[in-house]
């Protein structure tokens, strides 16, 4: 490792170009090129089986690429470099600790490990166990266990922090709360790279997501770009049995339900010349909503039905 | 913080989590005292004839016997199942990924069964000398000591070197007993193998629990004389090391096999 090395990816946290990885002749990760830039969140996200975890595994050092170019604040994870590890922190999908350690021990056993730790006070507050501190680790609740989990992955003050999956499991307030830490972090300027299978929390934390397919980035850049990328905004309605037909400028179809969909490129206007139409009609329009596209929906296009396959 | 300390630091990290395990402090600590009394309670007043036709007492057998038994449980099997589980749960992994040294912490999980050995052999001794009269070897002492060392760091290693074996940590429990309990029986451990068939000592004696046990006996023997160094025995245990750790540096996993 140069100095000069360093500085020129000094603005780009991961560096990655034509990863790949093969496990005997199934090809995990089919060529991928990924940017994350420093103090960005970045989600992974994919069906299981997509090779998110096999990506970020390759990126943290705990696998071996079988080709492509690898920088990880710089450096190359594969080598295995101490001074290296000092600088990120990883939280992988499911790692215990020891079960009779207490919460503050445990904490304090990681900080141990790294120059320039956090102060155990400001770990306990920032994933919420301050209450816990003194409880062992065995009495702790899934979601307690799993901010554990991201407060030793950021016990040593990381630049870099690797979430693999950090909310899977948890209950609606326990997401919430882990999503203010994670936003929690981007404010102290850590980089994150995150993988999930919840569209809500890429759409929520990422400032960029990636989509992997089959091994295979099929879609990237920022959640609402991306959401709305070649699709438009639904207007849904019913109408009255008795009810005239509608105007040629206002092409919608029917769903199948006995509900109209109306596609709408400029929702103001066209929901304006609806509603116009109804009112000098005498017409309600039942269950009237209109729907913005998600990244849920991309998702679901991009994988298919097939897409997806079980691990 | 050099790599020193670190693993030391790992030691006071390992003892607390020991004591605090229920399971774990009980058959390593609990279960070879417990057996050292049922054993001296049944067969204590009973005696046993050594290769030279001189008799003495059970009890002056149990204590080294149930010192072999100690060391093996605090050394092999607690090494064994503690790095099994760890690599179970994720915790090897999660090591890997943080500055401590891999080696660190293997280092911390071995030098605290050293010292849980230490612990063990100082209450049996004294248990032996004080419940059931039995003579400590002070004149052998030397002889004892390196025994439990060599014998301390081989079956550290071999309890390292069967994790490559074990899969999972289900699998764990019953690898490690079915690979030492059955020793345990045909290495003078709990019984003397005075009638035993010669193809059942010949078979013992491929493996090194007999070799550290038949090196106890010797020390404890008050009819041998000398300084008690059995350095065949001692050479048998000295190759099962080297052969662990060649097997250990080849075929350890730092993650489970499912």
């Amino acid at each position: 490792m140069t100095t000069s090395q360093h500085h020129a990816n000094a603005e780009l946290a991961i560096e990655v170009h034509g990863l790949r990885k093969t496990y005997g002749s199934h090809d995990a990760v089919r060529g991928i090129d990924l940017q994350v830039a420093s103090g960005e969140v970045f989600a992974l996200l994919g069906p299981n089986g997509a090779g998110k975890t096999t990506t970020v595994e390759i990126l943290e050092g705990h696998r071996t690429r079988s080709s492509g170019q690898v920088s990880v604040l710089g450096h190359d994870p594969g080598l295995n470099d101490r001074a290296h590890k000092q600088r990120v922190g990883i939280v992988l999908q499911s790692t215990s600790v020891d079960q009779y350690l207490s919460v503050e021990e445990t904490i304090n056993q990681f900080r141990g490990y790294y120059p320039q730790p956090l102060p155990l006070e400001d770990l306990l507050d920032l994933v919420g166990l301050r209450d816990q501190r003194r409880e062992r680790v065995k009495k702790l609740s899934g979601g307690q266990q799993r901010r554990l989990d991201v407060a030793i992955g950021l016990a040593g003050n990381p630049e870099l922090l690797f979430l693999d999956e950090p909310t899977t499991g948890f209950d609606p307030a326990a997401r919430r709360g882990a999503w203010e830490m994670v936003r929690g972090l981007k404010s102290l300027g850590k980089t994150v790279l995150l993988t999930t299978h919840y569209m809500e929390e890429a759409e929520y934390l990422a400032d960029r997501v990636a989509i992997l397919v089959q091994g295979q980035i099929v879609a990237e850049g920022a959640p609402g770009d991306l959401a709305l990328r070649d699709r438009t905004t639904t207007v849904r309605f019913r109408l009255p049995d008795d009810a005239p037909s509608l105007p040629n400028e206002l092409p919608a179809t029917p769903d199948g339900s006995g509900a109209y969909l109306l596609a709408a490129d400029n929702p103001t206007r066209t929901l304006h010349s609806l509603t116009a139409w109804a009112v000098e009609n005498g017409i309600e329009l039942e269950e009237l909503t209109v729907t913005h596209p998600t990244l849920e929906d991309l998702f679901i296009e991009l994988v298919g039905e097939t897409g997806g396959s079980e691990e | 913080m050099n790599s020193i300390m670190l693993a030391l630091r790992q030691v006071r990290y390992e003892n607390s989590a020991f004591w605090r395990n229920p399971a774990a402090a009980f058959f390593t600590i609990v279960f070879p005292l417990m057996f050292m009394v049922i054993f001296n309670l049944i067969f204590g007043s009973q005696e046993v004839t050594d290769e030279s036709g001189n008799t003495y007492n059970l009890s002056t057998f149990y204590v080294p016997g149930i010192m072999v038994f100690a060391v093996v449980g605090a050394t092999y099997t607690n090494v064994a199942m503690g790095i099994s589980f760890a690599r179970d749960g994720g915790l090897l992994k999660r090591m890997r990924g943080t500055p401590l040294p891999s080696w660190s912490y293997l280092a911390g999980k071995i030098v605290h069964s050293v010292l849980l050995t230490v612990l063990l052999v100082i209450i049996v001794a004294g248990a032996g000398w004080l419940a059931f009269d039995v003579d400590l070897p002070t004149t052998k002492l030397p002889s004892v000591l390196l025994t439990l060392a060599i014998a301390a760091a081989t079956f550290c290693t071999l309890g390292l070197a069967v994790t490559s074996i074990i899969p999972n940590a289900d699998a764990a429990p019953a690898i490690v007993n079915a690979s030492i309990l059955p020793l345990l029986f045909i290495s003078d451990v709990f019984i003397p193998l005075d009638d035993a068939p010669v193809w059942l000592t010949t078979l013992a004696d491929v493996f090194p629990v007999r070799h550290m046990a038949l090196a106890m006996h010797s020390a404890f023997n008050p009819f041998e004389a000398g300084a008690g160094f059995e350095w065949a025995h001692l050479l048998v245990m000295a190759a099962w090391l080297v052969a662990g750790a060649l097997f250990t540096i080849r075929f350890f996993r730092w993650e489970p096999r499912r």
